[in-house]
């Protein structure tokens, strides 16, 4: 034992041994080390007579589990648009598989300048609001889009009343500006927005966008013919509910669409406001499709913008500190939150968020263990402040 | 698995003597399924039942105190890996760091800062709950200068440094109030083991990016008899943040799926290394540290340490948190009845709104924002939302009608005009006919809701 406890020490003293060329005999050393504390460790413990058996003890194991089904792949962009691919998940963390796509975040653009647009955003768009396609342009451009969502929100009957060729006039803008891959949302209209995205799905023929959105409170079949007929995906929407969701997957895949034409939107609330219940649909819905429900497999959405209609967000109040810091941080956590529970695509607003957001996901398509990483073993002392 | 009230009455004494303040041993059993009382009241249980049982009862990851008396907070003691599953139990220790190096000014302003933050939402006082103490400068008498300062503080300790001789100088000031020793690692295992034996309290192993180091060392940790352990397995972040992620991951997975004995302690994330030689502007650096916190807090994080105290780093945390450990279980709810704003008359309007917590604090923070004056009536919907009673049928005629007669709303007010939110407009026809009340139909958004009255009454 104290031939063992000098080895220790001497070992603690005699750091330069880890870049010789002695690699080998370290490693043996390394080796004999951990049974060695172990043992003084135990025999200490002996003499105290304190516990005094030796706990039984197995190899690590890296918990890594089989799973029967696995997450369709959709591609959106297609023709002009550069392709990008959403799922493909066959299992559920890194450790176990790392996932094939990393996630994509579509920035939010709009078909009229949106003044109610909290000002951290404003200040960033200001001088292209009045034109979604220099809007979509600069997205792109500046802030490294992946993908943009164009909102035709000016369809909406109260709002401009915009007529869906107009609409689709609006879709040539942006397929014009930019090459990236579009989502084309329309307003929020049960009676209108299918007959805006069937005008818009047709101006955009054979470019695979995401039609947003098809629901059970709409005419669905409308939105979904508009897809298969121009070869777009379709997002399916449902309001934190599974069953919903997998009801509406099924009548959508009755209607001619596949698997890999569907992306989910089980609904984000925002941080604050009801996050945990999208956690737990999220969480669930992704289980079943690893589980092998094929009404669940496809690739899900999160409507991240939500968070920036939480008070903390935008609400001016002095203790709460600046809402140019509030804004994008609320929209980080609320998009990040979904993304740990699976979220493929993010619709979003805010660059600083939009970018913290992708260096996070960036390292999903990595390997456990493959990245330098650096030496924190003295922190403790090495932190400022 | 949780375990039944029959697996546990099994193991009881079945003498029904009452001395748990339970009618018999099979309530005694129920309650202690459902962690709603404590084992050691069973007075007759002798120890080796108890000690049978305790281990029954254990949750998956072990429950640690750290602290003592009115100055504790307790980490760890999940049972499953999703929510939904179950519940989460005790929210993640939210920790702040002060150092020895700091001027004795930055100190206690920055202990002051510490302690007073907080923040109210959806009825609850959100705070933080413990200090972390960093043997910066590596001498030993600054670091019991700032821990016999910390020792006033309102929040139990975290002792931070590897030195063995000098946690030892710390816990001759502090070692009776249960700090978390931070940290054994494989250079010290056995000095800051005995620490932890001779002090009684738990210790911190810290083994960055290594789980099968960590696991030999939580077991002679263990081989040493030390219960309270707490499993720091390095926090790395920018591109190391996947790394960390599927540490924890494993961590907690291997102690509920597993049950490894070596890993079925809480597990620490230290946030606050995200400043660790960065070079950005301290805004970037604070926005950076809470997406670090968000991250692992999502991944089973039962305590975390930061460095940044701005109150808008902070919010986000502390509301994640509190999502994150609302029990599923329970309808989230407040009381239903008769509530007032502002300065309410006879003239002043009724609106109408739910119980469900969300729903109600969202209109009352509108209606107090926009300083409105009015009565709100608040319906019973066993917590639910607005669209969803109106689907579930808790929201319609009847119960409308009950509520207006149980508050005695009509003695209050000279009129009979209620106005319901934008989504009830389904059955404000049905709540006209059951109530006599003349029924408006309100925004969809309760923050409209204030300029609404101003312009429609």
């Amino acid at each position: 034992m104290d031939k063992m406890t000098q080895l220790l020490k001497l070992l603690e003293n005699t750091k330069s041994i880890e870049i010789n060329d002695f690699r080998m005999d370290f490693d043996e050393l390394e080796l004999q080390l951990m049974p060695a504390v172990q043992q003084v460790v135990q025999q200490a413990v002996q003499t105290r007579k304190a516990a005094s058996e030796v706990l039984p003890m197995e190899d690590f194991k890296p918990p890594i589990q089989e799973y029967p089904g696995k997450v369709a792949e959709v591609q959106l962009g297609k023709g002009s648009r550069k392709p990008v691919y959403l799922g493909g998940q066959q299992a559920l963390y890194r450790f176990e598989e790392a996932q094939p796509n990393a996630p994509v975040v579509t920035f939010d653009v709009f078909d009229i300048p949106m003044p109610g647009l909290p000002r951290p955003i404003r200040e960033h768009f200001s001088d292209v609001m009045d034109h979604p396609g220099e809007w979509a342009k600069k997205a792109v451009k500046e802030f490294g889009a992946n993908m943009v969502t164009i909102h035709l929100i000016g369809t909406g009957p109260k709002v401009m009343d915009k007529t869906p060729r107009e609409a689709a006039n609006d879709i040539e803008e942006v397929l014009q500006a930019v090459d990236v891959p579009l989502v084309i949302g329309a307003s929020g209209d049960p009676v209108k927005d299918p007959l805006v995205l069937e005008k818009a799905a047709e101006a955009a023929q054979g470019e695979r966008c995401l039609l947003a959105s098809a629901n059970l409170d709409l005419d669905y079949q409308k939105v979904a013919q508009a897809a298969v007929n121009n070869d777009h995906a379709v997002l399916s929407w449902s309001i934190t509910d599974v069953n919903m969701q997998k009801t509406l997957n099924r009548y959508l895949l009755k209607e001619g669409l596949t698997q890999n034409d569907i992306v989910m939107d089980p609904t984000t609330c925002a941080l604050g406001y009801g996050i945990e219940f999208s956690i737990d649909i999220m969480t669930r819905t992704r289980l079943a499709a690893l589980k092998g429900d094929k009404d669940l497999q496809m690739p899900m959405s999160s409507g991240t913008t939500n968070a920036w209609g939480s008070r903390e967000a935008w609400m001016k109040k002095e203790e709460w500190g600046p809402t140019d810091y509030r804004g994008p941080i609320w929209e980080i956590f609320t998009g990040l939150t979904m993304m740990l529970n699976g979220v493929d695509i993010f619709m979003m607003l805010h660059p600083t968020s939009v970018k913290l957001l992708r260096e996070i996901g960036e390292t999903f398509v990595k390997d456990y263990m493959t990245t330098d990483l650096p030496d924190i073993s003295d922190w403790i002392t090495q932190l400022e402040g | 698995m949780k375990v039944t009230a029959m697996d546990i009455y099994k193991l009881l004494p079945k003498t029904n003597c009452g001395d748990c303040g339970e009618a018999s041993c099979m309530a005694f059993a129920t309650k202690l399924s459902e962690k709603e009382t404590d084992l050691k009241l069973c007075t007759p249980l002798d120890p080796e039942g108890m000690e049978k049982l305790e281990k029954k009862l254990a949750p998956a990851v072990r429950e640690v105190t750290i602290g003592k008396g009115d100055k504790q907070v307790i980490i760890g003691g999940d049972e499953v890996l999703y929510r939904y599953e179950l519940t989460y139990y005790n929210p993640t220790a939210l920790v702040i760091d002060v150092h020895d190096e700091l001027e004795e000014s930055e100190l206690e302003e920055r202990i002051n800062i510490i302690e007073n933050t907080e923040f109210e939402r959806t009825g609850e006082l959100l705070t933080l709950d413990a200090i972390a103490v960093r043997n910066k400068s590596g001498d030993s008498q600054k670091f019991i200068k700032t821990v016999s300062r910390l020792k006033n503080s309102i929040y139990p300790l975290i002792l931070c440094t590897l030195d063995p001789d000098n946690m030892k100088a710390a816990l001759e000031v502090v070692g009776d109030e249960r700090p978390l020793i931070y940290a054994a690692t494989e250079n010290n295992l056995e000095e800051m083991g005995q620490l932890a034996q001779d002090y009684q309290c738990p210790v911190a192993l810290f083994v960055p990016g290594d789980l099968e180091k960590m696991k030999q060392l939580s077991h002679s940790l263990r081989s040493q008899g030390i219960k309270d352990i707490v499993l720091d397995p390095g926090t790395f972040v920018g591109d190391g943040i996947g790394d960390t992620l599927d540490n924890f991951v494993m961590i907690r997975r291997l102690a509920v799926e597993e049950k490894d004995e070596d890993f079925r302690f809480p597990i620490m994330g230290i946030p606050a290394l995200m400043r660790l030689g960065s070079k950005e502007d301290p805004v970037t650096k604070s926005i950076k540290e809470a997406t670090v916190a968000a991250t692992m807090l999502n991944k089973y994080a039962d305590i975390l340490v930061f460095n940044g105290t701005d109150i808008w780093e902070l919010i986000p945390v502390l509301t994640l948190r509190q999502g994150l450990f609302t029990d599923p279980r329970k309808p989230q709810a407040v009381d239903a009845g008769l509530y007032e704003f502002g300065e309410v008359t006879e003239d002043s309007p009724v609106l109408l709104t739910t119980n469900f917590a969300l729903t109600y604090y969202t209109v009352e923070g509108d209606l107090k924002s926009g300083k409105a004056n009015t009565y709100l009536l608040v319906l019973d919907t066993e917590g639910r939302a607005v669209d969803v009673s109106l689907a579930g049928g808790q929201l319609n005629g009847k119960s409308v009608a009950d509520l207006i007669k149980e508050t005695d709303i009509e003695n209050k007010v000279n009129h009979k005009k209620m106005v319901i939110p934008g989504l009830a407009a389904p059955v404000s026809g049905e709540i006209e006919d059951d109530s006599g009340w003349e029924v408006a139909v309100g925004p969809r958004d309760s923050s409209a809701v204030p300029d609404y009255l101003l312009e429609k009454l």
